[in-house]
């Protein structure tokens, strides 16, 4: 690995004007591949989801999914793409061991979506990143490499295949060239991938797990001098695979490559790979030769011609998309941008509006899962939606603190019990007797020894000082575990001390 | 079928030359491309017999005017596609029985040299 | 008459009425086999015991009271190209070699439905590259009119075998002519059939835009029973035409040409043309003519550039159709020592276990899809694909059949091509239109050279999914040349 030379980000962006493009790789929730009846469920044993068209078998034949086709046209017409009248799909060659067919089907010069647009919003300002292509193609199997050191490819001695993955139908999306975005580049880049899949999630097309490689990302990234008219030479970094990392990707690449011109040197045009330890990118094995990929036309597929009432049909269906819905909850729940943008980051708005829906406070809903569950989500490195709480949870919880049954400080517990799969919320403040007591019998005798510890702080309080009652709640507080009923142990302790 | 292939590289590097239209060393890089470990004596005789070739079939390009559109299939089909149904998979041993070598029920493969090629 | 010189549709007769059992038919042709097919060589692989199982299955099904279909307990070679679960599939090349698949392919699932019973698999050109099966990495097959020529390709394994009575029928595949040069050069009937009117699915890629399953046979009857038992819309191939299959086995019943408009093709015959493939190609163009179809001479201009444009487009799909062939998953691996990369391994195994043709065509395959290069062949053949649909498009408004000799020769000495692939190509000069345009074509045997006393093939070319015209007028000038030669021109063939 060669000493880069990184010139800090603010200076780098005082001399240079960066110019992005991403390309994104979305693998489609359809039951079976893009070209073949073989499952695409997640996590199944090795070489169990093949077939002869999957494996590329001699004399396999493929057929496509019309699901998978469906999904692309609304994906694209999310996307504000035009869907093309006639295309076909094209092989892509080159020879891979987890490529069967050593080449991909794929599309070339007639992608099925072309010239869309996605607005996505940094600091208040709107970007809109204009979309080049949305093309079909299918994904390849996984390698397990053995031996060597690391149990990465270099060095290993041999590597393992299986082709579970191989024809799972993938989604590609190209924007065009995204400029003018000054020092916010690498802000757009992610609230572009950020607004992406939000939008993909919300068609429905796609379950969008970056962590489980469902949605990809290459970055390219080059520099101009400020004020030049001419583009620099691009690199394209692989396989960004966190909307964070897409930040740190386009980040990195602007301090390196403003580095590598600073020098005097020129940037190659080469494949990087982005190190999620380290947040940097680093060369890709230079090529003996330049790939030459001999695109033609698929035979063994006939073209595609979707019919336009099949368009209009899928536009028809389409669901409410993340920005309109954005407005809206944003006007029904009265918050700020800055919030609401922190909602949709946190992967909660879904969850929020359920629990809305379900009858919670939209204040109260927002303050469980953007605070409390928000923080164990990131804790334990999973989405919020894969925490074992329902939103119907949230709800009862709510509702139980409205009516005075627990206060917060107990309905932290009782999610405590819920998220260790204790029960229900009534079940764990049940089996961990988490009610709060108010009952003047119980509380007034803790009271008592709470004064009876204090004298000083109750003389204060007998002399008027009624502020300084805090000090007493909280030693009930203490010694009820936070299970008193911190008002009314407050009115209690005043109640007998001043009458 | 029109809008075909406006993206490919330029005729004129393929003119017809009549003999001379391919030097051993394009047919080395051929060679690699199409992933064929060949001999020297087989580049030396496939230099010769491909330029022969290319120079006939590259007679193609007298009558095949701009305006012809080109035809990538035999018959004009559309829109063929198949439901998204489940169809049942080969069990693991039918699909690893072919293969040259197995372990932990992976094909097994000599070491990768890049990430991608 | 022995089993063995019966036809198809005597056989199955012969079973259906219970004068023969399917074991006793089967046994006949094994028997056959193992008297002359070392001679022949026209098998790669041949299973008694799996197909006298298959004998006895159908003679069960008879005995239990089913009703068969029309080629119950008939026996067929199945060219090594199509995918077959119980025995081993190769293409003739060493890069398969005892491979056996996981899955039948389509057409020998529809052979097996149909009650036949697979007496083996054929040889042909490796990947059906070629047209003398000399291509094969197991050795050639030798022409049973005479075992020093060569029996035609690809399909050689499949004609060879049906003309030396080792079987009634055989299946073949056509990409350029690879059924109907091989039924030219043999005495045979060969029909290739509209391009998706039999299923591609299991037939192992040579160039797939091309690629036409279709029947081997002693007569245009047994043609077209094949071709009806194994045709039809196939969902497993997104290029299988959903349609009936045209009404062949009717066609070849009726036979008359009365009042058809029949179409020479102009451009097919003069120099490089063999005198006695003319003259017998003429002398079966004057009969159809006596027998009251009307006979033009129509000009298809571009048939001239078929050839290089075949030889552009075929390449192309071949080189990316066998890119799989790699060592990884199946097959030949060649060179895994544990210290070379996959790379490595898969450049070694493909060197070793291709032939020379198929290394030749990958490569110019590789070559004319190159970038830079991609315009001036891959793209230009393909506009001739489109002037040559024309022409047929044209030349169908002014007749109802084209009509050609098959093959410029005939059967041509073994080794005589071998290394001059221009001279190799040349024998499916007339054969290729109808791949490119898809259309349906079928050769017939129209009697023997002066020169050599070989066979000569007459073809029949019909629009897209008109195939039951070409077998209508094949089994006219079949009926009408029997008459003349006293019965089937292949009484006329040497014993073996």
């Amino acid at each position: 690995m060669s000493m880069e030379t990184l010139v800090p980000y603010d200076e780098a962006l005082a001399r240079y004007e960066p110019v992005l493009g991403i390309e994104t790789h979305i693998e489609l929730g359809t039951t079976t591949k893009m070209f073949c009846g073989c499952s695409t469920e997640f996590g199944a044993e090795p070489n169990t989801q093949v077939c002869p068209v999957c494996l590329g078998m001699p004399g396999s034949l493929p057929v496509t999914n019309r699901s998978a086709i469906e999904g692309i046209i609304k994906i694209g017409l999310a996307l504000n793409c035009s869907i093309v009248e006639w295309c076909r799909f094209a092989r892509k060659n080159y020879f891979y061991p987890d490529m069967p067919k050593n080449f991909q089907i794929s599309q070339y010069d007639e992608p099925l979506c072309i010239d869309g647009y996605l607005d996505v919003e940094v600091d208040g300002e709107t970007y809109r990143i204009e979309i080049e292509r949305v093309h079909m193609e299918e994904d390849t199997g996984k390698s397990l490499h053995v031996g060597g050191a690391t149990g990465r490819i270099h060095g290993a001695d041999f590597s393992l295949v299986d082709y579970n993955r191989a024809g799972i139908p993938l989604v590609e999306i190209v924007t065009k060239p995204i400029v003018a975005t000054g020092d916010k580049a690498p802000l757009v880049a992610r609230a572009y991938a950020t607004e992406l899949r939000e939008l993909v999630r919300a068609v429905g097309v796609s379950d969008v797990r970056m962590e489980q490689g469902s949605m990809r990302c290459d970055v390219n990234v080059s520099l101009m001098p400020k004020g030049a008219s001419e583009w620099g030479t691009r690199t394209e970094t692989k396989n960004v695979n966190s909307l964070r990392s897409v930040e740190r990707a386009v980040r990195y690449e602007i301090e390196r490559q403003a580095g590598v011109l600073d020098a005097g040197g020129r940037v190659i045009q080469e494949t990087r790979h982005f190190q999620e330890a380290a947040g940097t990118t680093t060369s890709g094995r230079s090529k003996e030769e330049a790939q030459d990929y001999r695109y033609f036309p698929e035979p063994d597929l006939v073209p595609m011609a979707p019919p336009r009432e099949w368009v209009e049909q899928l536009r028809a269906g389409l669901p409410e998309l993340p920005a309109a819905r954005r407005r809206r909850v944003q006007q029904e729940w009265g918050v700020a941008d800055k919030e609401l943008q922190d909602i949709v980051n946190a992967g909660a708005l879904d969850l929020i509006e359920e629990t809305v829906r379900q009858g919670a406070e939209p204040a109260a809903a927002r303050k469980w899962w953007m605070n409390e569950l928000s923080r164990r989500a990131t804790e334990q490195s999973v989405e919020l939606s894969d925490l074992p709480v329902t939103p119907a949870d949230v709800v009862r919880v709510s509702a139980l603190v409205a009516e005075g049954t627990i206060n917060d400080k107990l309905a932290r517990q009782v999610f405590d019990g819920v998220l260790a799969g204790e029960g229900t919320p009534d079940e764990v403040v049940e089996k961990r007797g988490l009610k709060v007591v108010s009952d003047e019998g119980q509380l007034g005798s803790v009271i008592d020894e709470v004064i009876a510890a204090n004298p000083d702080v109750a003389e204060k309080i007998r002399g008027g000082k009624v502020a300084a009652a805090g000090a007493l709640v909280g030693a009930v507080m203490k010694a009820t575990r936070g299970q008193a009923d911190a008002g009314r142990a407050r009115e209690l302790i005043i109640e007998k001390l001043t009458s | 079928m029109l809008n075909e292939h406006a993206a490919h590289g330029s005729a004129a590097a393929g003119q017809a030359r009549g003999g001379g239209a391919i030097t051993r060393e394009d047919v080395a890089h051929l060679a690699r491309l199409s992933r064929l470990a060949l001999r020297e004596d087989e580049l030396d005789h496939l230099a010769t017999q491909l330029d022969d070739i290319i120079s006939a079939v590259a007679r193609v390009q007298e009558v095949a005017a701009e305006d012809i559109p080109p035809t990538s299939h035999a018959l004009p089909l559309t829109n063929v596609f198949r439901a998204d149904e489940v169809r049942p998979c080969l069990t693991p041993d039918q699909a690893l029985s072919g293969a040259p070598a197995a372990d932990e029920q992976r094909f097994k493969v000599p070491r990768i040299l890049d990430e991608e090629a | 008459m022995s089993i063995i010189k019966k036809t198809a549709a005597e056989l199955a007769e012969l079973i259906s009425s219970g004068e023969a059992s399917a074991v006793e038919v089967a046994q006949a042709h094994l028997d056959r086999i193992a008297a002359v097919d070392d001679s022949v060589k026209a098998f790669v692989h041949v299973d008694p015991d799996v197909a006298l199982a298959q004998a006895r299955a159908v003679d069960d099904r008879k005995a239990a009271g089913e009703t068969l279909g029309p080629l119950a307990g008939v026996p067929i070679a199945h060219k090594d190209v199509f995918t077959t679960a119980d025995m081993p599939t190769t293409c003739s090349s060493k890069i398969l070699e005892g491979w056996r698949p996981p899955y039948d392919a389509t057409v020998t699932r529809r052979l097996r439905e149909a009650g036949m019973v697979i007496l083996g698999k054929t040889n042909m050109d490796e990947f059906a590259m070629g047209s003398s099966t000399e291509n094969s990495a197991f050795g050639p097959t030798h022409n049973p009119w005479d075992l020093n020529t060569i029996p035609g390709g690809s399909s050689g394994g499949s004609s060879a075998a049906v003309a030396a009575y080792e079987a009634p029928l055989a299946t073949g595949t056509d990409t350029g002519g690879s059924i109907r040069q091989p039924a030219a050069v043999t005495g045979l009937v060969g029909m290739k059939p509209t391009y998706g009117g039999s299923s591609r699915y299991g037939l192992i890629a040579f160039a797939s835009s091309l690629d036409t399953p279709g029947p081997l046979a002693r007569t245009v009857l047994d043609a077209a029973l094949l071709h009806e038992a194994f045709s039809g819309h196939d969902p497993m191939d997104s290029t299988s035409i959903d349609q009936a299959v045209p009404p062949v086995v009717e066609a070849a019943r009726r036979g008359d040409v009365a009042g058809l408009r029949i179409g020479v093709v102009k451009e097919f015959g003069g120099e490089g043309y063999q005198p006695g493939v003319l003259a017998r190609f003429h002398e079966a163009v004057e009969l159809l003519e006596s027998l009251g179809a009307k006979v033009v001479e129509v000009s298809c201009p571009h048939f001239t550039y078929a050839l290089p444009a075949y030889y552009l487009i075929a390449p192309s799909e071949c080189s990316s159709n066998l890119a799989r062939f790699d060592g990884m998953r199946y097959g030949l691996r060649v060179g895994d020592d544990g210290t070379r990369s996959a790379e490595e391994v898969m450049a070694l195994t493909r060197a070793e276990g291709f032939g020379d043709e198929v290394k030749r065509r990958i490569m110019l395959g590789t070559y004319a899809l190159s970038s830079g290069y991609y315009d001036a062949y891959y793209g230009k053949a393909q506009q001739v694909r489109t002037l040559i649909a024309r022409d047929f498009d044209a030349a169908f408004e002014q007749v109802d059949v084209l009509v050609s000799p098959t093959t410029p020769t005939t059967a041509f000495p073994i080794g005589e091509r071998a290394d001059d692939p221009m001279a190799m190509y040349l024998a499916d000069l007339c054969t290729i239109p109808s791949n490119l345009a898809g259309n349906a074509a079928i050769s017939v045997p129209c009697g023997l050279a002066d020169e050599d006393s070989l066979p000569v093939g007459l073809q029949i070319m019909a629009p897209v999914l008109a195939d039951d015209r070409v077998y209508r007028v094949g089994a006219a000038i079949e009926r009408a040349l029997q008459d003349r030669w006293g019965g089937p021109l292949l009484a006329k063939a040497p014993e073996l």
